[in-house]
């Protein structure tokens, strides 16, 4: 199967307490690409990865990962998830974060060896994070966070990326770090899904779109999707996310 | 004399407990040593997941298991005991899961109502059978470790080991260690980040009901020498202190197993010197090192502060200086 999709979704539908927060939702993501994913808060974006990588129970529906299960081809996806998500006081070392993302590739009771510190190490350097390897963790600024979490995903060396939010709370110098990254991944090609909140910027840093709210809105290249109508049917009648697409449209044309 | 506090005699305290022939204090120290040496490792993981009150839980809903098992084995037999404590443990995970899961109860909530009703139904158990149970409440609620049967010695090829409880008690310790050395990476990313777990392959849940597993029995064995109430102190004063001295897991755990060994000893004196329960002097013992770490931890704190604030004075940096500079 060397021409199976990174990710494939079928009829995808996810519940909480028996309440649906996704519809329904069908999608074929080709390799190599960069894919935003974007929606007014509460729209299912975290819930939609999550049920990807299979951390939630679906209501039906399937998910394909290279032509598989999730659960058989865990080593060739990736995870960022949402910063907040974890305890940052937790008694780890920047080091250590970074390490978990070997353990995927070590088997049980294997400790990482020499060559996963040198890994570990490498993606560090990339996040400019190699100067605060034996930090606690609970010592580093957001943004210095959000680049632990991202080289620990680096250190997974995975295929396909799923990306929460990683440039929520970070500045403009950090954000551009990070996007160069994104960019040096999909070079490699490797598949990123990324969530992201800013209109303006979507439109410039994804080659897709995923316009989603509790069902997928609209789903394909950047330039396609992005218009009037189908942010408008995403976001509703909200005014000022709708101004301020309007604006990104009057920019463009 | 009839005084509150028994004289002090440095000799009867600290001397006599050591030298005094058949060793019993030296078996009730060790003793002392393994349960909160055990309870401490699972409890550091408690803690980092914030399950705290889960070893509470599973203390309490332990009981109606032993009855039971108690009841149909028809003797003290510790494998029935064991079992039966096991399964009360599963079932209380399981009851947690399940009402926090399938409805919108919070998980301390839920934690509330599935121990507090198993021990209920423990409560009612010895009650209704209290002649054929040979179990004392005030036993189960706070054990006596100086108690702890020293009759009974386990030997291996004519080698005699130790009396039975503590050798047993030993072998849970170890077990617990081996299990935390051997294991040290999945419980480290299910407890820090169970997403991440899965999506590496590690499978949260089964970690999860591993570590109950692991506290259902670790509290059973403990629960002669410590009772109900005091192992839940047994499980949380080691960990606690060791986090406010280290931000390092693997140091933690090493501080956890020193603090244990720390409050067996001086228990066991405190407990001799004020001729009261050894289990309860354990735990005073251990909350007393708990308070010192965290007061040493203050003066250190206000020691750094005020040396910043010399250096601050010395390089300027007051109000002066903020009105220079805008001059
Ligand atoms: N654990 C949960 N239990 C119950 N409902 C949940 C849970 N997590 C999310 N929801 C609900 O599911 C819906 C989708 O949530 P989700 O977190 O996927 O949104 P999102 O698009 O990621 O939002 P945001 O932009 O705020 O991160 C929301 O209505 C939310 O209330
Ligand atoms: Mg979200």
């Amino acid at each position: 199967m060397a021409d199976a999709p990174p990710l494939e979704i079928h009829d995808l539908t996810v519940a909480y307490h028996k309440k649906p927060v996704l519809w329904g939702v069908d999608l074929v993501v080709p390799p190599g690409k960069l894919v935003g994913i974007v929606g007014p808060n509460g729209a299912g974006k975290s819930t939609l990865i999550k049920a990807a990588m299979g951390l939630l129970p679906v209501s039906s529906g399937w998910v394909k990962v290279f032509g598989e299960s999730v659960a058989k081809n865990f080593r060739r996806v990736g995870y960022v998830p949402q910063r907040e998500s974890v305890d940052w006081d937790f008694p780890v070392s920047v080091m250590d974060v970074v390490l978990m993302g070997r353990y995927g590739k070590l088997g049980l009771l294997k400790r990482p060896t020499k060559d996963d510190h040198d890994k570990a190490r490498e993606c560090l350097d990339k996040v400019k994070m190699l100067p605060y390897a034996n930090r606690q963790i609970s010592n580093l600024s957001g943004g210095q966070q959000q680049r632990v979490f991202l080289a620990r995903a680096l250190a997974q060396e995975s295929e396909l990326y799923f990306m929460d939010e990683p440039f929520a709370g970070v500045d403009a110098a950090t954000e551009s770090a990070i996007i160069a990254l994104l960019h040096e991944l999909r070079a490699a090609g490797k598949t990123l899904l990324v969530v992201h909140h800013d209109l303006p910027t979507a439109r410039n840093y994804f080659d897709m779109l995923l316009l989603l709210n509790m069902r997928v809105v609209a789903f394909g290249p950047t330039e396609e999707v992005f218009n009037y109508e189908t942010l408008q049917k995403t976001y509703g009648g909200r005014l000022t996310i709708l101004s301020e697409v309007a604006e990104a449209v009057r920019v463009k044309g | 004399m009839n005084e509150l506090i028994p004289a002090f005699s440095f000799q009867r305290v600290f001397v006599e407990p050591w030298t005094q022939p058949g060793g019993g204090f030296i078996w009730i120290a060790l003793m002392g040593f393994f349960v909160t040496a055990a309870c401490g490792l699972v409890g550091n993981y408690l803690i980092l997941r914030r399950m705290a009150l889960v070893g509470d839980a599973i203390s309490h809903s332990v009981l109606p298991g032993i009855v039971i098992a108690f009841l149909l084995a028809k003797s003290r037999n510790s494998m029935a005991m064991f079992v039966g404590a096991l399964a009360a443990g599963g079932l209380t995970t399981v009851i947690i899961e399940t009402i926090h899961k399938r409805s919108r109860v919070k998980q301390d909530a839920a934690i509330g109502i599935a121990f507090t009703s198993l021990f209920a139904l423990g409560v009612i158990l010895i009650s209704l059978f209290a002649s054929k149970v040979d179990l004392d409440q005030e036993c189960v609620l706070y054990g006596e470790i100086a108690f702890v049967p020293l009759e009974e010695i386990v030997r291996i090829g004519g080698l005699g080991l130790g009396p039975l409880p503590v050798v047993r008690m030993a072998a849970v310790t170890l077990v617990v260690a081996l299990l935390v050395i051997l294991f040290y990476k999945e419980l480290l990313v299910s407890s820090f980040d169970p997403a991440l777990a899965v999506s590496l392959g590690i499978n949260s849940s089964l970690v999860h009901y591993g570590l109950m597993a692991m506290l259902s029995v670790v509290v059973v064995s403990a629960f002669e020498a410590v009772g109900a109430i005091l192992v839940v102190a047994m499980l949380i004063l080691p960990g606690a202190t060791a986090s406010l001295l280290s931000q390092r897991l693997p140091l933690m755990l090493g501080l956890t197993v020193l603090h244990a060994a720390l409050s067996a000893v001086l228990g066991l004196h405190l407990g001799v010197w004020l001729n009261c329960s050894i289990a309860g002097a354990m735990v005073v013992a251990g909350t007393g090192l708990f308070c010192l770490v965290w007061v040493a931890g203050l003066f250190k704190w206000y020691a750094v502060r005020s040396s910043n604030r010399v250096v601050g004075n010395k390089s300027g940096g007051g109000v002066s200086d903020l009105l220079n500079s805008s001059t």
